[in-house]
This record gives C-alpha cells, structure tokens and sequence, in this order.
C-alpha cells in the first residue's frame, strides 16, 4: 500500500518535473509568467485533498473550519483557472467561473460567521469543541 | 261478391272490439250493445249469402271450381314468409352440404337482384326444395260455404235470443264481446285457406269457449269448468299441432290445395298399415277429439254447461264443437288414404254416440241431458265420416246445429221462464205457460228422434244406412248396429226431457224453489209478482222468434239432404243436394280424384248430375245400374246392407230395409219413454231399481271423471308434491348444506388466518426486524466526522463511478511511461 501510494505520488511530481525539465531554460520562464492549466488543477487537487483530511482527522471544530475553508478555495483555484483558460483559448466572455468564486467567497463568510456563532453556542451548553465528544447529532 | 268475403270474420271482429274496448268506459246501453252485435253478424250474414249465392247458384257461378280462394284478390298478405324447407319424399333427413352448395351456386349464376329468393335444388323426387309461404287468404267452397251459412246464420239467431236471455246482466257488454270474438275465430278457422289459419281460429275458438265457460267466474263450478275445457283442449290440440308439423314436413306447404294435391299421389294404406298419412290423421284425430268431445276427451263438454245458455246453444251444441268435423271432412284426403284411421274414427263415434246417449237417460238436468245428447251427436257425425260418408257427416252438422240450437235456446227460455231453474225434476206442464217454446222445442224433439220429415230423420238416417252399406271399413255392420241402439236410447232420453219438462204434473208448484245466490244476477230483472210465486212465463219476443226461426229450419232443413231413397236412387236437386253440393271437396280412392263425377259414389250407385241444366226440380231419369267397383281398399269385410240385399233381392228395398227400422226404432225410444214418463210415471224408479249397476253407473256418468281423477289429476298431485318433496328435501337440503359449508369453511379459514398467517406475519417481520436493527443502530454514531466520511467514501464512489475509466487510463499511462 505505502509502495503503491509512493508510486503514485511520485508519478504526479515527475509528470509536473517532466515538463520543467524537458523545456529550454529560455521558456521556462515564459510558462512562470503563464503557467500551464494543468499546474492549477493539481495544485487544486492537493488543496482539496489536505482539506478532506483535516476535516476528517482534526478533533478541534476551528481547524475543521479552516479544512472546509481549504476545500472551498480549492474549488476557487479551479474556478478562477479554467475561467482564464477558456478566455485565452478565445472565449473573452468566459467570465461565469471568476463570478462563481466571488459568489462561494460570501457563501464561505456567511457560514463561517453562522459556523462560529453554533461553535460559541456548542461551548457554552458543552464546554468543549472537540468534535468527539459531541454525539447529540444522532437524537 | 266473394271477393268481399274477407269482411265476413272481420265484421264480427270489429264488432267485438268496440263492445269489448268502448262498452265499459263509454257505458254503452244494452241496446247499443246488441245492435253492434247483432247487426255486425247480420251484415257478415247477409255478405255470407250473397257470396255463397255467386259462388254456387248465380248464372256467373264457378262452381264446381274446388277452391276458390281470395289469394288474388284485395284482402291476401303472406303471414309467415317463407325460408327454404326440406321437402321429403322419404328419407327425411336435412338439406345436405352438397345441396347447399348447389343452391349457392345457383344463386351466384342469378342476376344480382334475384340472389335473394330461393332455388329450387335437388334433381328428382328424392331431393327437392319448396318455400314455405303461408298466406292469409280465406277460401270459399263446398265445405266452407256451410260452414260459413251454420256459423252466421244460427249464430244471428243466438245472438238475437241472447239479447233477450242476457238482459239486465251486469257483463251484457263482456257477454257480447267475447261472442263476436267467438265468431271471427269461428269463421276464421272454416275459412282459413291453410292448416296453420285453422289453426289458430282452432286455438281462437278455444279460447273463447274458455272465457264464456267461466263467464259467471265468481261460481267456482263455472271457473273449474272453463279450466276443465280448456286443459282437455289442450291435449287434442298437442296432436292437431303435431300433425300440422307432419303436413310441413311431408309437403311443404300448409296451403290446402297444395297439400292434398300432393296427398292425391300417395299410396293407399289398408288395414294395419301404419304409414305417413296415418299418423298425420292419427294426430289430426287426435285434435278432433279434443274439439268435438269424443271418447275419452268427451269431459269437458258436459261441464261446459256452466256458461250462459247462448254460449251453450252456439258454441258448445252448433258451431264449435264441429270443428272437429269441419277438420276430419276438409282433410279427408288424407283420413282416406288410411283404412286405419277410418275404422278408427267409426269406432270412436260410434262408441261416443252410445255411451253418451245411456248417460243422457238418467241425467235430471235439463242443460246436462242437452249436453249428453250433443257428444252423441256429435258421435253420430263421426260415425258417418269414418264409414267414408263424409257429406252425410256435415249433413248432420247442419241439421244437428238446428235442432240442437233450437233445443239449447228453447231450454234457455225454459230456464229463463223458470227464474234459473235447471233441475228438470222440479218442471213439468210448462206447455200451458210456455206455449211457444213448448211447440219450437217439440220440432227439435221429433227432429232429434229422426221422425220423418223432420231434418234428423234425413241426417240420422243416412248415416245408418252408409254404416250397413259402407265398403270402407270392414266394421260397418257393429257401427250400424251400435248407432242404432244410440238412436232408440237418443228418442228415450229426448222423450223422457220434454215429458218432464213440458207435460205431466206442474212440480214446481209444490216443490221448494232453490233459490241459489248464483242465479241472483240474473233474477232482478223479474220484478213481477210471479216472480215470488215462481209461476213460469213466457220468454220476450226477442227469444222466441228465434226459437221460430230454428224450428222451421229443424223441420225443413233435411230436405237438402233427402235420401235418395225417396228420390228413385240419385241424389236430386243439383247443388241443392247436399251430397252434390259437397261432392268437389270429397276424394274418392278409387278413381283418386276430388268428387265422384267420374264413376260411383261410396256404396256403389252411380250418381246423377245435372247440376249445369237442372236445379230445384226432381229428376225422373231412372238410375243407372253398373257393375261394383271393388273396395277402395281391396278387401271387403261382412257387409250389412249386401246381406240384406241378396235377401230382398233388390237395391232400392234395401235402402227401405234400413229406413224402416230406423223410423221403429225411432218409434220404439219415443214409446218407451211416453211409456215411462206419462202413462206410468212410477216405471222409471222400479226400472231403475231392477237393473241398479246400470242406472248407477249411467247416472255417474260411467265414472269417467272419477277415473280421470284418479288416474291423472291424482297422479299427477302425487307427482307434483313428489316434486315438491325434492324440492324441500334435496334442492333446499343442498342450498342449506352449502351454506353450512360455506359457513365451516370460514371459520377454519378464519382460525388459520388469525393463527397461523398472521402469527407467521408476525414472527417474520420481528426477526427482521430485530435482525437489522443493529447494523442501522450503528449507523446512527451522531459524530459529524463519521458522517463526513460517509460523504467522503459516496464521493470517492461517484468519482469511482464517473471517472473510473479515465482514471485507469491514466493510472496504466504512468505505468506505461515506467520509472
């Protein structure tokens, strides 16, 4: 399992390195400047991946908020890069994914200040916010 | 004018519907009553004459033309269209599948607009096809024609004298509705021109003697009565309508003509021969039985007496009752082709006659000996058809519907004169109060007793001699002698009615006056001071100028019929002979023809006929002497009228031979009874008391209604609460068994329902129940982790699911690529 994960992992970094390798070093800062789509994918897919795991192995509410924080922006990344991507492959219209991140940002704030308020509320009634001592979801 | 014949039932109709229909709502006086009735049968009367006059005597008559029928004519429409029926020679089995087929093909080849109508199949004899069309179409002929005159004519003058005897009665209207009902079936069943319109005028007339029976239908007798008449009907009606079923089926057709035309070529069937013919005459027979109260169907006319007077005297005495008469003589082909049947039919009468006259001996009610009288007669006349002398029969219709009518009106007018008194015990002397009915009924007495010239003498009288003389029937000699004794005990008993009715002591002074509630309806009317005194009366006008009427025909009336005898040996007068007159409709089977104009009558004489030139006048011409034919049947058994011939050694003693002993006899019955009941009123009783069996047996009429209780009426009661038993015992036995069934059936049913499924329900459903219910319990952590990661395992599974592929692809191109 560990060999077949290392494998794994290690074939996404080298697909992302056989890029930076096989190009001229005069390119190389070109796509700094105007990185690949691929790049921001990934980058999202690790966000998103942190996220769930801190939302799953945290105890603390407040890290776990910030794990479903991670999990909205790395739906943001996303959003923000195939915008750009479909606007320099023509489309200069193709402005609904920029519009839908500035829409999950006040969707994220609004549940954070409603999350916090329910944490401050638990707190008082529990005296705890780790979530493993809290299992009055199932009554 | 017989083009307008059809008017003649039509006109009786007519006149019943309106008293029937109108008389109650509109309450029609008895005078307007009668005048639609009487003068609705006078016109059908007068039409009757008028058309009888053109068809026969009129100097355009087409006479001898057997039938002529109104099928041409105006008033001619095909009651029951016709389909295609098997006409069978022999074998009588359905038109074929070959045959349908042909005739399919022969349909096809017709022009598109004659595709409809039938064809004709079949190559010869055995295999033909007709059409069954049965018109409504009247026929006027021979027979007809006196029927016709018989129904109309006596019955205008019933009608009249019922005018008379029905006055003040509540049901006049009813009375008279159902009377010219009577008459349109009456006239429609002898006009009819095929079985099934005799039919239905047979079932017609049945049905009216039915509802004139039980006119008074609050007297139980009377209700039992017309009950009686009409289930007796019944049964000869099933053989009439059996045999009518033989007629469709051999000839295939209804249409008289037709049917005897082709009868004509059957072959004859002599003595024991049981062939088609026979038993369609059997089942005719059977149904003339029934109709004209011949042994053992003879019940139900006595019992008939229960109706009014009129209904008796018309219905019940002249008209109805020769139906089966009419029937036997219109279908003589037929009976003739089977010696059988003739032989059959002359026993019957002749067994009728007597057994019915030794009853009227010692009947006391007037009305009763009436009827006796007229099943003997009636005997009579079937006595003389089944010896072959089929015009002598109708001859003694005639002269029977006048004397017997005029003897039922004038014992009607003794009722009536004696305030509804039938017993004639309690009569005597009425010739002092009732004068005119005393002298009408003394012409039907004389006529009944066959006292020459009187119209009996001339009917009896030939009848007896065609028994001696008959070469039909082997048997002739017993119906001769049979008949012989019915008419000496006919003049007994007839003698024995007017001494005590109309000579003698006045009883009713003495005796008590039975005043039964049921002759109240009629009695209101009297309300004079005789009336408590029950002193006779003479009847109205409107009664006894009908009883005139009848008697001057009761004394007359046989010179139609004169013996030829008389007359030099031929029957004279031309068509105003009866025999003559008849003549057409009668088949002779020797020459197989209609009518003896070819070569002899019955007994061998060679008959006369100058009917073209000569009418009404006697002819002088000396007969004409010829060899024998032989026997229509070819045998010839013991032969009365031969013997005594070979005895006296000639032809025209031997017919003298038999009237002489017909008048003694005559004279014998009628001094035996002056004997017995005038000059010494004291004989009846010791008589009676010497020969007891007999006068018993005679007095109870033989029995036959016990007999008949007993073998069927009680039969079929046991039968019936047989049935009933059954009924309550088995058929409800299994109704209730199965709704105990049905009812244990439930219970287990219910018992395992509520036991065994729902506990089965029950168990299941917990074990379950209990069985799951851990695994989702788990489930329910209520940590928002767990839940999370459930989210997160549905997630990896959509991707799963969606991208799966892909990201095997992708996983196998890293692969490929190798490290």
């Amino acid at each position: 399992m560990h060999f077949f994960m290392l494998k794994f992992f290690s074939a996404a970094f080298g697909l992302l390195l056989q890029e930076a390798t096989s190009a001229p070093m005069h390119t190389a800062w070109e796509k700094a400047q105007n990185p690949d789509l691929s790049r921001f994918l990934v980058i999202g897919a690790l966000l998103f991946i942190i996220g769930v795991a801190g939302v799953l192995t945290r105890r603390n509410i407040i890290v776990i908020f910030m794990s479903i924080e991670l999990i909205l922006n790395a739906a943001n990344l996303n959003f923000i890069a195939l915008s750009r991507y479909l606007q320099e492959t023509g489309n200069v219209n193709a402005v609904a994914g920029q519009i839908f991140a500035v829409f999950v940002i006040v969707v994220a704030a609004a549940e954070a200040a409603i999350g916090l308020g329910i944490v401050i509320a638990l707190y008082r009634n529990k005296e705890t916010i780790w979530v493993d001592e809290i299992d009055i979801l199932k009554w | 004018m017989y083009r307008y014949i059809w008017l003649v039932p039509l006109l009786p109709l007519a006149g019943a519907a309106i008293n029937g229909l109108l008389g109650r709502k509109l309450r029609f006086s008895e005078k307007l009553v009668s005048s639609i009735a009487v003068g609705s049968i006078a016109l059908a009367f007068l039409i009757t004459l008028a058309a009888v006059y053109s068809y026969t005597f009129s100097s355009n008559a087409i006479w001898p033309q057997a039938y002529v029928t109104s099928q041409d004519g105006t008033f001619s429409f095909t009651w029951i269209p016709g389909g295609a029926v098997r006409l069978t020679q022999g074998s009588h089995e359905r038109l074929s599948i070959k045959l349908q087929e042909e005739a399919a093909r022969k349909r096809a080849a017709l022009p598109p607009q004659q595709r409809e109508q039938p064809v004709l199949v079949g190559g010869g004899e055995e295999q033909r096809s007709s059409v069954l069309n049965v018109e409504w179409s009247y026929q006027l002929d021979a027979l007809s024609s006196i029927f016709m005159l018989v129904v109309t004519g006596v019955g205008l003058c019933i009608f009249v004298f019922a005018t008379g005897y029905m006055h003040g009665d509540p049901g006049f209207y009813r009375f008279f509705a159902y009377m010219g009902l009577f008459m349109f079936s009456m006239l429609v069943l002898v006009m009819g021109s095929n079985f099934l319109m005799m039919f239905v005028g047979w079932e017609g007339v049945g049905l009216c003697s039915y509802l004139l029976i039980g006119y008074y239908f609050d007297r139980q007798e009377a209700a039992n009565a017309s009950r009686k008449a009409f289930i007796t009907n019944r049964i000869g009606d099933f053989g009439f309508a059996l045999a009518i079923f033989g007629v469709i089926a051999t000839f295939g057709t209804t249409q008289y003509g037709d049917v005897f035309a082709q009868a004509s070529g059957y072959p004859l069937e002599p003595l024991g021969q049981w062939g088609l013919l026979s038993w369609i005459a059997l089942g005719l027979f059977i149904g003339a039985c029934g109709k004209s109260a011949q042994l053992p169907l003879h019940v139900w006319l006595p019992d008939a007496m229960a109706g009014p007077t009129p209904v008796s005297a018309l219905i019940h005495a002249a008209t109805m009752v020769t139906a089966g008469l009419y029937m036997v003589t219109r279908t003589n082909v037929i009976f003739q082709h089977s010696q059988t049947m003739m032989m059959v039919v002359a026993l019957v009468g002749a067994a009728t006659a007597l057994f019915a006259a030794t009853i009227g001996i010692t009947q006391n009610d007037i009305k009763k000996v009436l009827a006796y009288s007229t099943v003997s007669q009636l005997g009579f006349m079937f006595m003389a058809c089944g010896v072959g002398a089929f015009a002598i029969g109708i001859f003694h219709v005639m002269t029977h519907a006048f004397f017997k009518a005029l003897m039922f009106l004038g014992a009607g007018s003794v009722i009536h004169g004696m305030h509804h008194e039938q017993d004639m015990r309690r009569m005597g002397g009425l010739r002092k109060y009732m004068p005119y009915t005393y002298l009408t009924f003394l012409a039907g007495w004389l006529a009944i007793c066959g006292i020459i010239p009187f119209s009996g003498f001339w009917s009896k009288d030939e009848i007896l001699w065609n028994a001696a003389a008959t070469r039909y029937i082997p048997v002739g000699w017993i119906v001769w002698i049979v008949g012989t004794i019915a008419a000496t005990c006919t003049a007994f008993y007839m003698t024995r009615l007017v001494a005590m009715t109309f000579w003698g002591k006045e009883k009713f002074l003495d005796a008590p006056h039975d005043h039964t509630p049921e002759h109240e309806v009629h009695d209101h009317d009297h309300e004079t001071p005789t009336h408590h005194t029950h002193i006779p009366h003479e009847s109205p006008a409107s009664m006894w100028v009908p009883l005139a009427v009848l008697a001057v025909l009761a004394t007359v009336g046989g010179f139609v019929g004169i013996s030829s005898a008389f007359t030099g040996g031929q029957h004279v007068g031309g068509r105003m002979n009866i025999v003559n007159f008849l003549d057409p409709i009668i088949w002779n089977p020797t020459t197989r023809f209609f009518g003896t104009h070819h070569v002899v009558d019955s007994y061998g004489k060679q008959p006369e006929f100058k009917e073209a030139h000569v009418e009404l006048s006697v002819l002088t011409t000396e007969p004409l002497h010829v060899e024998l034919p032989p026997p229509p049947y070819g045998q010839e058994g013991f032969n009365l009228a031969h013997m005594v011939e070979s005895a006296v050694h000639s032809e025209a003693l031997t017919e003298w031979v038999f009237i002489i002993i017909s008048l003694l006899v005559a004279g014998l019955g009628i001094t035996l009874g002056w004997l017995f009941y005038v000059k010494n009123p004291r004989l009846p009783d010791i008589w009676a008391s010497r020969l007891r069996p007999l006068y018993q047996a005679s007095y109870n009429k033989y029995w036959v209604d016990e007999f008949f209780g007993w073998a069927i009426t009680r039969r079929t009661m046991d039968a019936a609460r047989a049935v009933f038993a059954f009924d309550s015992k088995v058929v409800d036995g299994a109704v209730n068994g199965s709704a105990w069934l049905t009812k244990l059936a439930s219970r287990i049913t219910g018992g395992v329902d509520q036991y065994f499924v729902d506990g089965l329900v029950n168990a299941v459903a917990a074990f379950v129940v209990r069985l799951m219910s851990p695994l989702f319990r788990a489930a329910q952590t209520g940590f928002a982790q767990n839940y999370a990661l459930v989210m997160v395992f549905g997630l990896v599974a959509a991707v799963a699911l969606f991208f799966g592929a892909d990201i095997l692809k992708a996983v196998q191109s890293i692969f490929a690529i190798g490290f």
